[in-house]
């Protein structure tokens, strides 16, 4: 067993981390949550919105922070029309049908970004990715702090418009009662095109607060789909709540699973907790009866 | 098939006639080709048993076959077994892999995407683990000694290898022929129409539900061993890597899933589009990746599939009920 010392430097990492797959796990659960469609492309989505933020830094110079609104609103309209397009059509009969048309999407994403960015590691350097701060034993990246704080800032604008926006609450009523939704006058295929354009609005902004910290590969979407469909499993499909706290326990299981079972074996944590809740509780911790 | 009856015989003769030939008649680089798609024809219709007929989509089924590879493998070089022996042994592990992640997902009542994500699940389990413990040599992978003798599972002429995919292929067909005209197979489809239906009738879902995927798995695990034995090199992301899930599902899809000869069409045209591609890529050379080329077009293709053509390319063959009018 490590040092207490550095257990808690894991434990704070593993709170950065977790404070980003927040933001994408909120966006996976809204898409359940509304659509009742599991978007199995969310990781290649996210893959092709860090290489937007990454080529904006390249080609344009833009700083990734700066970049937040133009990902944010170009995720928007990706995910906007890719509903109106192609998931909005099938959107019907049996429910591995989507999820077979989602898996379609992400192996066109993964490989499409494979023939045309190529296979390298891409990284953005800014001048204050070398920054530290000290607390206690851990040395934190300024960036991941950063990142870390817009991101939970994010998820409370997000959860604020879906409490007191008009969009925001047809939405809720349409995830709550489809027909009522549509008897009230609601217009039903437009606020799923909308709550799937928030969803994936929800990868653009990630993309960006991950980008100064991480990396991105063509297969960077693989890595980061079962984390997330591990926080919303967790989490409840389809609860924002549960998908907070869901992402701040997978991302100290990652951070500690490295730290106790080396780096090989410390993946396991998340596969083995997703396999557990589906097979014990499918609810989740915060999920009602479906 | 509606291929008027008079007619299947002789057209499934040619076939097989066909095929026996066409090794003799090509260059070997061709009859690898070949084998290929006998190979991933049947492991197509290990995902298509239980995938197509019973309707229990995965998404990890390459679990099964790495389980395959992998025993096989760690029997004949960590314990000195002659293939041929450690190829039932390697089927028998795969079989209890499906009955154990059957007993475990379909006691907890999954269904539907539940049950593919469940999948995708236990294969990354399975390949963290094979990246870790030490019978597997981790990330090094496993090396076969090469020692090309019939009795060792290994070929020096390709044609051997070629002729045994096609067996195996053709029995995989046999098999999901028996399904379409027994009992168990009717079960099959009746849990994959209506499950509540299914049970209403007295089915017993979760024994048929069990059943099908242990036979799917040892099937699958089979092909796990015949890749070993072809390559003589495995590792964790080619024996439990989601690519191949990817593909077993594609070409069963593709092909038609629940369809005897599902499998196999898809994957001669997922093979034609693959050497399309790179006679493609000979001539543009700003595409010059082959593999993400051709993958992008399987993908288009399934989506294409899923959202307009459920029978798949099978679809194709078959006479559509004319649309009723209306009233």
């Amino acid at each position: 067993m490590p040092d207490p010392a550095i257990l808690l430097a894991g434990v704070l990492n593993g709170l950065l981390a977790g404070g980003i797959y927040v933001l994408v796990a909120v966006g996976l659960t809204l898409i359940y949550g509304v659509l009742h469609i599991i978007n199995f492309a969310h990781g290649s989505l996210l893959m092709l919105a860090m290489y937007a933020v990454f080529y904006l830094w390249r080609l344009l110079g833009i700083d990734p922070y700066a970049a937040l609104p133009m990902v944010i609103a170009g995720s928007f309209a990706f995910g906007f029309v890719l509903y109106r397009l192609l998931i909005g059509r099938y959107n019907h009969g049996r429910d591995e049908n989507i999820l077979l048309i989602t898996l379609g999407v992400s192996i066109v994403v993964d490989n499409a970004a494979l023939l045309f960015f190529g296979g390298d590691t891409q990284t953005i350097d800014v001048t204050y990715a070398g920054s530290f701060v000290e607390l206690g034993a851990a040395f934190l990246p300024l960036p991941k702090i950063i990142s870390f704080a817009a991101s939970l800032l994010l998820c409370l604008i997000l959860g604020l418009y879906m409490a007191k926006s008009d969009t925001g609450k047809a939405i809720r009523a349409l995830a709550r009662e489809r027909q009522g939704a549509r008897l009230v006058g609601i217009d039903v295929d437009k606020l799923f095109a909308v709550s799937y354009g928030i969803g994936i609005a929800c990868l653009g902004a990630a993309a960006c607060l991950l980008m100064p910290s991480y990396y991105v590969t063509p297969s960077s979407g693989h890595a980061f789909v079962l984390v997330a469909f591990t926080i919303v499993v967790l989490g409840g499909m389809g609860s924002f709540v549960g998908a907070a706290v869901g992402g701040f326990i997978i991302g100290i299981t990652e951070s500690l699973g490295g730290l106790i079972l080396g780096e090989q074996l410390g993946q396991i944590g998340i596969s083995l907790i997703f396999i557990l809740i589906l097979l014990l509780k499918p609810t989740g911790l915060f999920g009602g009866a479906r | 098939m509606n291929v008027p009856s008079s007619w299947r015989v002789p057209l499934l003769a040619t076939g097989i006639a066909a095929a026996l030939a066409y090794p003799l008649l090509v260059p070997n680089y061709l009859v690898t080709v070949g084998m290929l798609v006998f190979f991933t024809a049947f492991i197509g219709q290990s995902w298509n048993i239980a995938g197509g007929f019973a309707g229990q989509t995965s998404f990890g089924h390459v679990v099964f076959f790495g389980t395959g590879a992998y025993t096989s493998t760690i029997l004949q070089v960590t314990y000195g077994w002659n293939p041929w022996l450690a190829w039932p042994v390697a089927m028998a592990a795969g079989g209890a892999v499906g009955w154990m992640i059957a007993v475990l997902s379909f006691r907890a009542g999954l269904k539907g995407s539940y049950f593919a994500l469940i999948t995708l699940a236990f294969a990354e389990v399975f390949r963290i683990l094979a990246n870790s413990v030490p019978f597997t040599r981790g990330g090094l992978g496993m090396l076969i000694k090469a020692d090309p003798r019939p009795e060792n599972f290994q070929f020096r002429d390709p044609i051997w290898i070629y002729y045994l995919a096609f067996v195996l292929c053709a029995v995989s067909i046999l098999i999901a022929w028996q399904l379409t005209r027994s009992r168990f197979g009717a079960r099959l489809v009746a849990i994959r129409e209506n499950e509540d239906a299914a049970r209403a009738l007295g089915i017993d879902v979760f024994a048929e539900k069990v059943k099908v995927l242990t036979l799917s798995g040892a099937m699958c695990a089979a092909g796990g061993t015949f890749y070993a034995q072809k390559y003589l090199y495995i590792d964790p992301s080619i024996a439990f890597g989601v690519d191949k899930s990817v593909e077993m599902l594609l070409v069963s899809m593709v092909g038609g899933a629940g369809t005897v000869f599902g499998p196999l069409i898809g994957s001669v045209a997922l093979t034609g589009i693959n050497e399309g591609t790179r006679w493609l890529a000979g001539i543009v050379p700003a595409l010059k990746n082959v593999q993400p080329l051709s993958l992008v077009v399987y993908g288009l293709m399934l989506i294409l599939i899923v959202a307009r053509l459920p029978d798949g390319l099978m679809g194709l063959f078959r006479r559509r009920p004319k649309a009723v009018p209306r009233a």
